[in-house]
């Protein structure tokens, strides 16, 4: 039997495996063409930054109206005791309310897995939750539950429908030969579920986990701005609205700014797991 | 090639070296493996698949069910393989019961394979599901890589693989029970006719090692002429058997096989069925 050979350099291996003259070009070329698309963006935004820097002196803008990145980033030093002691509640809540919509998008995924009519019947309602603006549910909820509970819940709903809906969609696309040899070969439900319909959903279960973060803590925000707005509450968002009422507007820019960065880093993070755990099969995280 | 047997129970998976011959190995070479009486298979569509049907596959056999596009030969290996019920009709096996019929390995037109699992994992799924460890089937499954002409790619992913490998791990899969009867449904119709010819050998020869039965769709009449012992030429609409060509050389065969007159014979004798059904739907 002939051997046959594997086609599976990528361009990276290709650069570091021949090492010689005509490889040692194209390296620096590939080297080259990163190092620009690290620095490029990294630049436009610090000269965006500065240009705000710029108007704000050059005009002599009140801080009240809009503060300089220099004076926001000193106020987020200066005041780093309330807004980092904010920061982890915010987190906190942001973190249960994806683990709880993790658990229960995966668990009814799971259930509606087992027979089309559970999810033809039970659909509906995550539909209902998903599209019934957040913002309209959080003070009907502030008057059934006390305000730490009512965020959390708040940041659950809008966290929950996009990993059940992306797992279900994922249960529901293996290879229907797949599933043939597992009928085949006898393999019950269960078997069937954590061999072959759990790993077919991964990819979509990671890509509705990667929503579900960024959604989180908008819920986690926008309940506490409710909970604010009736005295209650301790995050982020609740900072902003205190700043505004307070017009400490340097102080609204450095609790947005913490909002910012903690989203970037929830989205960062579940990238990289997501990356992590597909890199080896989907077409998704394959380099190229 | 000896042929212990694959415990079909968690128990008896953990004594792999029990030696229970699993029903259908006793069967006499030549004699009926499994027969379809009678058998139809209408879809819920109101689509009648086939009408009808009898066919004997017989021990040993390679078998070839060879027709055009929608005349339902994959659903008569789809019925053979239990994937599927009849809607009228019987299929007897050798051995009187459907639950007692012999070891089937299955190919798909696709290899299938589970792109998030590596060469062996894939190639150990059928052990698996009968409850063996990877430790005990690891024998099982290098001997399965090893009869497909891939003993070094145990740890490559599927997608390191060019189609022709991936449809050799799909053949180490189905290999790797050991089965006495092999299901392909049209494997080889997705590559190249190189590749193609380089698998049809080992297919012959794989064949003869294993000693196992194969049942082999496809719709060349070329490939079914040079691999098969007997071709079950079908027609569609209803699905039928319309001709039953036997050949007369022993397997393996080779290339100069192709020149030969019991082959072009064949070849001929498939040809004149098809257009004989083709020409007789077009008078209707």
């Amino acid at each position: 039997m002939s051997p046959e050979i594997p086609h599976i350099t990528a361009p990276e291996d290709e650069g570091l495996t021949i090492g010689t003259s005509p490889g040692d070009g194209r390296r620096e070329g590939i080297i080259k063409a990163r190092l620009v698309g690290v620095v490029l963006p990294i630049l436009v935004f610090a000269i965006a930054i500065g240009l705000w820097e710029l108007i704000v002196r050059v005009n002599g803008i009140e801080p009240f109206i809009l503060p300089a990145p220099s004076l926001v980033i000193s106020t987020l030093i200066k005041d780093w005791g309330t807004l980092s002691l904010s920061l982890l509640v915010t987190l906190r809540t942001m973190a249960i309310a994806l683990l709880l919509a993790t658990l229960g998008g995966v668990g009814i995924a799971v259930i509606f897995a087992q027979s089309r009519l559970i999810e033809r019947s039970l659909y509906p309602f995550a539909v209902i939750l998903q599209v019934t603006p957040i913002v309209a549910i959080a003070p009907l909820l502030l008057v059934y539950l006390d305000s730490g509970t009512a965020i959390l819940v708040c940041a659950f709903i809008v966290a929950f429908f996009p990993i059940l809906s992306n797992t279900t969609l994922g249960l529901a696309s293996t290879d229907p030969n797949l599933r043939d040899l597992f009928k085949l070969y006898g393999a019950g439900r269960w078997r069937e579920l954590v061999l072959l319909r759990a790993p077919s959903a991964l990819p979509y279960f990671l890509g509705g986990v990667r929503i579900a973060g960024g959604l989180a803590l908008i819920g986690a925000v926008v309940a506490e701005i409710a909970a604010g707005s009736a005295g209650h509450g301790s995050g982020l968002a609740y900072r902003i609205v205190e700043s505004g009422y307070r017009l400490n507007i340097p102080r609204m820019f450095a609790a947005l700014l913490l909002i910012s960065l903690t989203g970037i880093f929830i989205y960062a993070i579940l990238a990289l797991v997501s990356h992590l755990l597909l890199r080896r099969w989907h077409e998704s995280a394959l380099d190229r | 090639m000896s042929a212990s047997a694959l415990p079909s129970t968690r128990s008896a998976a953990r004594k792999p070296d029990a030696v229970s011959r699993a029903a259908g190995e006793a069967v006499q070479k030549g004699a009926p493996l499994v027969t379809l009486l009678d058998v139809s298979k209408e879809f819920p569509n109101g689509v009648t698949a086939l009408a009808r049907l009898e066919l004997c596959v017989r021990a040993g056999d390679f078998l070839s069910l060879l027709g055009p596009s929608g005349c339902g030969k994959s659903t008569a290996l789809r019925l053979i393989a239990g994937l599927e019920p009849t809607t009228a009709g019987r299929i007897e096996w050798a051995t009187g019961d459907a639950k007692l019929r012999p070891r089937i390995g299955f190919v798909f037109q696709e290899p299938t394979l589970m792109p998030w699992a590596s060469v062996e994992m894939n190639v150990f799924l059928p052990l698996r599901l009968a409850g063996w460890s990877l430790r005990d089937a690891r024998p099982r499954i290098e001997e399965a890589l090893s009869l497909v002409g891939l003993p070094d790619f145990r740890k490559a992913m599927p997608r390191e693989l060019s189609g022709g490998m991936k449809m050799r791990v799909s053949i180490a899969r189905a290999l790797v029970t050991r089965p006495s009867l092999l299901l392909m449904d049209e494997p080889f119709a997705a590559l190249d006719e190189i590749t193609r010819f380089k698998l049809n050998d080992d297919l012959m020869r794989l064949k003869q090692e294993m000693g196992c039965t194969v049942v082999f769709v496809t719709h060349s009449i070329y490939e079914s002429a040079y691999l098969s012992t007997r071709i079950a030429v079908m027609a569609a609409r209803p699905g039928r058997i319309i001709a039953e060509i036997d050949i007369d050389a022993a397997l393996p065969r080779e290339e100069h096989f192709r020149r030969e007159s019991a082959y072009l014979q064949a070849c001929a004798n498939a040809a004149d069925a098809l257009h004989g059904a083709m020409d007789a739907r077009d008078h209707l």
